[in-house]
């Protein structure tokens, strides 16, 4: 067993389950986008906000950013445990390596909290 | 003539590893690497590598082949040769100890993490733990593995991290005792194997099973603790 405390889901198989269902539900948005501008090629504004009003839809929206947060942190996580180490660079890897994904995290909790104020306007 | 080239690399002599070019009179005929290689032993005996048996059961030979890990005793000529060029090299992500011969200590470690023996702590029977013929056919393909490395060694995920994913060779092993009806420790092993490295650095990329020497398939088997993992699980 190999201790992980940066990783997502602290667990290799949830990490894993997550990779697969957020996969899934951003393929869906991606083909549901696809079709909507297949069929209003050039929409309007009305047409763009009233998608975007109903509940269903920004609950949709939510999914999605949150499955590109734990699809990316997941992703950048392996990226950065495989090259950031001390076995390639050497001893200053760990430090580097705390810092990229800290940083990784604290910019995917930016962007997920940028998307709830987007849809459900705070201000 | 065979232009083979070698790597070569004596710590105590050299400051760092390099190419030595043999040239091997193949007569026509398409012998193994393992049999160029003891020619040119018997020429320069500075040339390290390990061999035992020969004939592609114990393992020792693996090496990597033109690009390619296999065992250079069961690898014919006509395989590897490409432009009347062979290039041998030990196998990569471990130390080199000497010429071709590797540190193979973090890959047994990974071994011994997996605990390749029976689990199995109920009462031993008068005469010994029988296996139906079904059960037994579920090791199939699992347990002809003889530890040569040539998958772990084939592996990104292992080079990267060898001290914590167990590697291909590992894993094939761990589902042969996870498979066993007579191993009573699946619980455990499943527990063991349940974090981001162990297993879940295997991206299925596949190089094990391409150089497999025995043609077996550790991501299949990985495929299968997987699904153990998750019905475990879920």
């Amino acid at each position: 067993m190999v201790k992980s405390v940066t990783s997502l889901g602290r667990s290799g198989l949830s990490d894993w389950l997550l990779q697969r269902v957020s996969a899934l539900i951003m393929s869906a948005y991606l083909l549901f986008m696809v079709g909507f501008f297949v069929l209003n090629p050039s929409p309007s504004y009305e047409q763009w906000s009233g998608l975007h009003s109903s509940l269903a839809m920004r609950i949709f929206s939510l999914l999605t950013i949150l499955s590109i947060a734990a699809h990316a942190w997941i992703g950048i996580w392996c990226v950065l445990t495989d090259y950031i180490t001390v076995r390639l660079i050497g001893p200053k890897a760990t430090p580097i390596r705390m810092f990229l994904q800290l940083a990784m995290i604290a910019v995917i909790l930016f962007y997920v909290v940028w998307t709830l104020d987007i849809l459900w306007g705070f201000n | 003539m065979l232009e083979v080239s070698i790597y070569r690399y004596n710590p105590e002599v050299d400051s760092e590893p390099y190419m030595q070019v043999f040239s091997y009179d193949t007569q026509g005929k398409d012998v193994m690497v393992l049999d160029v290689l003891e020619k040119l032993k018997a020429e320069d005996p500075t040339l390290v590598f390990r061999r035992s048996c020969r004939e592609g059961v114990c393992g020792s030979d693996g090496v990597n082949i033109s690009g390619k890990n296999g065992l250079a005793c069961i690898t014919p000529l006509s395989e590897v040769v490409k432009n009347n060029k062979l290039v041998i090299r030990p196998l990569p992500g471990l130390p080199v100890i000497r010429d071709l011969v590797i540190d193979m200590t973090q890959f047994y470690a990974q071994y011994e993490k997996i605990q390749p023996y029976l689990i199995n702590n109920t009462p031993a029977p008068a005469i010994e733990r029988l296996q139906s013929p079904e059960d037994r056919a579920k090791l199939d393909g699992l347990y002809e593995c003889i530890l040569c490395a040539c998958c772990s060694t084939a592996c990104p995920s292992f080079w990267w991290n060898p001290d914590k994913f167990i590697g291909p060779s590992g894993l094939l092993q761990a589902y042969r005792f996870l498979a066993d009806s007579r191993d009573r420790g699946t619980e455990d092993r499943l527990a063991n194997l349940d974090d981001p490295f162990s297993v879940f650095r295997c991206h299925g990329i596949m190089n094990c099973v391409q150089v497999c020497p025995k043609g077996l398939n550790p991501t299949k088997a990985i495929g299968h603790i997987r699904s153990m993992l998750l019905s475990s699980a879920t």
